[in-house]
């Protein structure tokens, strides 16, 4: 019927594999960053560096809209509070890494390896999800929606407030840091490859880079590979949310989004299976805010406003909740089209037409309504588009909802088994006896 | 309407019904649910036992002070006309509602105010008046959520690499024990059908063979008959029959008068939230004061 069933039906057909689709919508988005950038010719840094950001935020979306897919495509369970356990997830992380001493803005940390640490900022996610859990999901769907976005704000004013900027705990001076942010002093992609015993290749691939970038090149491999390692986690997310799902474990959360009180009446403790489903979603999205800001090297509270939570929300819709893959495609568009789309194309729009934009609205429309010359209005607009991109996305939702409300992959039904249940029939005893009676039914039923 | 006329007292079909009913596919029988099902069900004299049951939702009282058993083996109805608090008291017995005041015992046991998955795993299991199927699930997903004890329901077991064999061995316990179930009930051509494509007397179907997965001694079934067509009736009828042939007890609620009477070896006639009378069928039918609430008496 409409242009997207249609598209979205040719990409079906034509990758029988998720596999395929997935790389294949991979291939498309970097094809066309590519290939922008070749023609306009930026700078080998400057496309090496868009190419980075863009994996980054491919992973990060796909990450965080897996986790959700969790919640929400699985056990219909409303988490409208994301950005809350992903603050935790880091700032927990964080302090438990950051060395004793303090840095010079701040106070000092555990000292944690790094690997503990981020095990301690995951728990600490799944620890604060089960708290949030326990007394909302007793109550009907919409209550846990206002219980955990009014505690991923209760979260970020916490993290601002001067009370916990500094305190001790265990005998340790440690703080979040309040307004000011939380700055730890080390580098959790070069530890790793230190700890991987990586540094030949590492240093190989940075000449080799060298090559191209002359000027400092360690930067913007550090960029590309911390993206590898993203898509690394992405994929691992994905087996394991898949395992899951297509477990009998799976089959009871999809039980439950579909109607709890039968499921309870079939026996199964739904609140547990709610509860543990939500604390594993959690722990995850903890996760994801790690990996998310741990390379960044410091974090300030502001930065985990409900907005990220909505982004992470806009991912999953347009994959379509309940599929992982579309979970994994969505985040893939979403960062690609919706969130480093509009800024992508405004450096390219700049860059071929040498936008002088003006300064203020006002010198924006005079030209217009003086002399009709949309020109400058067209450069405000251009230069002002990351004030537009939630327009945008908004715009891109609102179209999506009247288009396509199940997303890319949300009409399709993973199979909750750990075995297949279509490969055929059990050949033993009483097939002819089933196959009369199957076509008596069909003539009986009254569709 | 069927469901507000009693029959004459002398009417006296009642259990040629039964009979005959009974006659049917002994060999559907030889290869039913309890042959398949790990455990049969327990016998007890008296499985389900209901005392002074009470149940208010603000200041309305729907049941109130209702008392009743039900025998093992037996088909026992349950009718009374709209609002008279036969779903109410299913509610109560189930645990989907927590009684004001009363107990329910079943097996012996004390299961007053347990949750409905307890009550459920405790063998007393119910199906719903608007058939509650899983619509976005295929019949054959909808059968393997039921049986009880599966390991894969375990988060870690259904993660970690070292236990995943034994819950990939179990689903195909779950798998053929599914089908066997689907194949007594005729719908195993509908196996890979969403649920909520299925026919009205369809869902009924595949709702009763669920519940059986979870291996119950009793059911409890809210309206089987509505919204199902005449011959699809009938098999439903034919399948609680041979259920009950095997052991199983149910209690039924139903609104067609007739077919309770039909079937039903006692009946409970409930109005106004109260036990009005308890009997066998012909009993039920002579008595005037079930004939005037069914009538509309004085309201």
């Amino acid at each position: 019927m409409s242009v997207v069933e249609r598209i979205s039906g040719e990409i079906e057909e034509r990758f029988d594999s998720d596999l395929e689709m997935v790389l294949g919508l991979l291939a498309a988005i970097y094809a066309v960053y590519f290939g922008t950038a070749l023609i306009i010719g930026f700078s080998p840094r400057g496309q090496i560096n868009a190419i980075a950001n863009l994996t980054f935020y491919i992973g990060v979306f796909g990450l965080l809209a897996l986790a959700l897919n969790l919640h929400w495509g699985y056990t219909g369970l409303f988490n409208i509070g994301i950005v809350g356990f992903m603050a935790v997830g880091i700032y927990v992380m964080a302090v438990a890494a950051k060395s004793p001493e303090g840095t010079a803005s701040g106070a000092g940390g555990f000292g944690l390896p790094i690997w503990l640490a981020i095990v301690v900022g995951t728990l600490a996610a799944a620890l604060l999800g089960v708290t949030v859990a326990l007394p909302a999901l007793r109550l009907r769907a919409d209550y846990l929606a206002i219980v955990t976005i009014a505690m991923s704000e209760i979260v970020r004013f916490t993290f601002l407030s001067g009370t916990f900027q500094e305190f001790t705990l265990l005998g340790y001076d440690t703080g979040f840091g309040g307004g000011s942010g939380l700055l730890w002093g080390f580098d959790p992609l070069m530890s790793f490859i230190e700890f991987a015993y990586l540094t030949g290749p590492y240093n190989a691939l940075v000449d080799l880079t060298g090559t191209v970038i002359r000027n400092n090149p360690e930067p913007v491999v550090q960029n590309l590979l911390y993206g590898v390692v993203l898509l690394l986690f992405v994929v691992a997310y994905y087996v394991v949310l898949r395992r899951l799902g297509n477990s009998p474990f799976g089959r009871v959360l999809k039980a439950i989004r579909e109607d709890e009180e039968a499921t309870q009446s079939l026996g199964k403790d739904t609140n547990r299976f709610k509860i543990k489903a939500f604390m594993l979603g959690c722990a995850l999205m903890g996760l994801g805010g790690i990996l998310w800001y741990m390379q960044a090297g410091t974090i300030t509270p502001n930065t985990f406003r409900p907005r990220l939570t909505f982004y992470i929300w806009i991912a999953l819709i347009i994959g379509g909740a309940g599929s992982n893959t579309g979970s994994v495609l969505g985040g893939a568009v979403f960062a690609a089209a919706l969130f480093q789309g509009p800024l992508y194309l405004k450096n390219v729009i700049e860059t071929v037409f040498e936008v002088d934009a003006p300064n203020s609205f006002g010198q924006a429309m005079g030209p217009l309504v003086s002399s009709i010359d949309p020109v400058p209005l067209i450069y405000y607009v251009v230069g002002n588009i990351r004030s537009l991109q939630r327009v945008i996305m908004g715009l891109a939702l609102i179209w999506l909802m009247h288009n396509r409300p199940q997303g890319l992959l949300g009409h399709r039904k993973e199979e909750a088994a750990s075995i297949p249940l279509r490969a055929g029939r059990r050949t033993t005893g009483t097939e002819a006896a089933a196959t009369d009676g199957g076509r008596d039914v069909g003539g009986e039923g009254d569709e | 309407m069927s469901d507000t006329e009693v029959d004459p007292p002398d009417a006296g079909g009642a259990t040629a019904g039964a009979e005959s009913a009974d006659g049917d596919d002994a060999e559907a029988t030889a290869e039913g649910p309890g042959a398949l099902a790990e455990s049969s069900p327990e016998f007890e004299d008296v499985p389900l036992k209901v005392e002074g049951l009470r149940k208010e939702f603000g200041g309305i009282v729907a049941v109130d002070d209702t008392s009743f058993e039900v025998e093992a083996g037996t088909m026992t109805g349950l009718i009374g006309p709209n609002g008279a608090g036969k779903s109410t008291t299913f509610n109560c017995i189930t645990g989907v509602h927590r009684p004001t005041a009363g107990n329910v015992q079943f097996n012996g046991e004390e299961i007053t105010g347990l949750s409905p998955h307890q009550v459920a795993n405790r063998g007393l299991v119910r199906t719903f008046q608007i058939a509650r199927e899983l619509e976005e699930m295929t019949v054959m997903e909808n059968m393997m959520l039921a049986p009880k004890g599966q390991q894969g329901e375990t988060l870690w077991r259904s993660l970690l690499p070292w236990s995943r064999q034994a819950v990939v061995e179990q689903e195909k316990e779950v798998l053929e024990r599914c089908w066997d179930i689907l194949e007594f009930f005729d719908i195993d051509h509908l196996a890979h059908e969403y649920a909520g494509n299925l026919s009205g007397g369809q869902r009924k179907l595949l709702e009763l063979a669920r519940a059986l997965l979870t291996e119950p001694d009793m059911l409890l079934l809210d309206e089987p008959f509505a919204g199902v067509n005449p011959s699809l009736e009938e098999r439903l009828l034919d399948h609680i029959h041979e259920l009950r042939e095997e052991g199983y007890t149910f209690l039924i609620v139903e609104h067609d008068m007739d077919l309770i009477m039909e079937n039903c070896s006692r009946v409970i006639v409930m109005h106004q939230g109260n036990v009005l009378m308890e009997g066998t069928p012909s009993e039920v039918r002579s008595n005037e004061e079930v004939i005037e609430a069914y009538l509309g008496g004085n309201q």
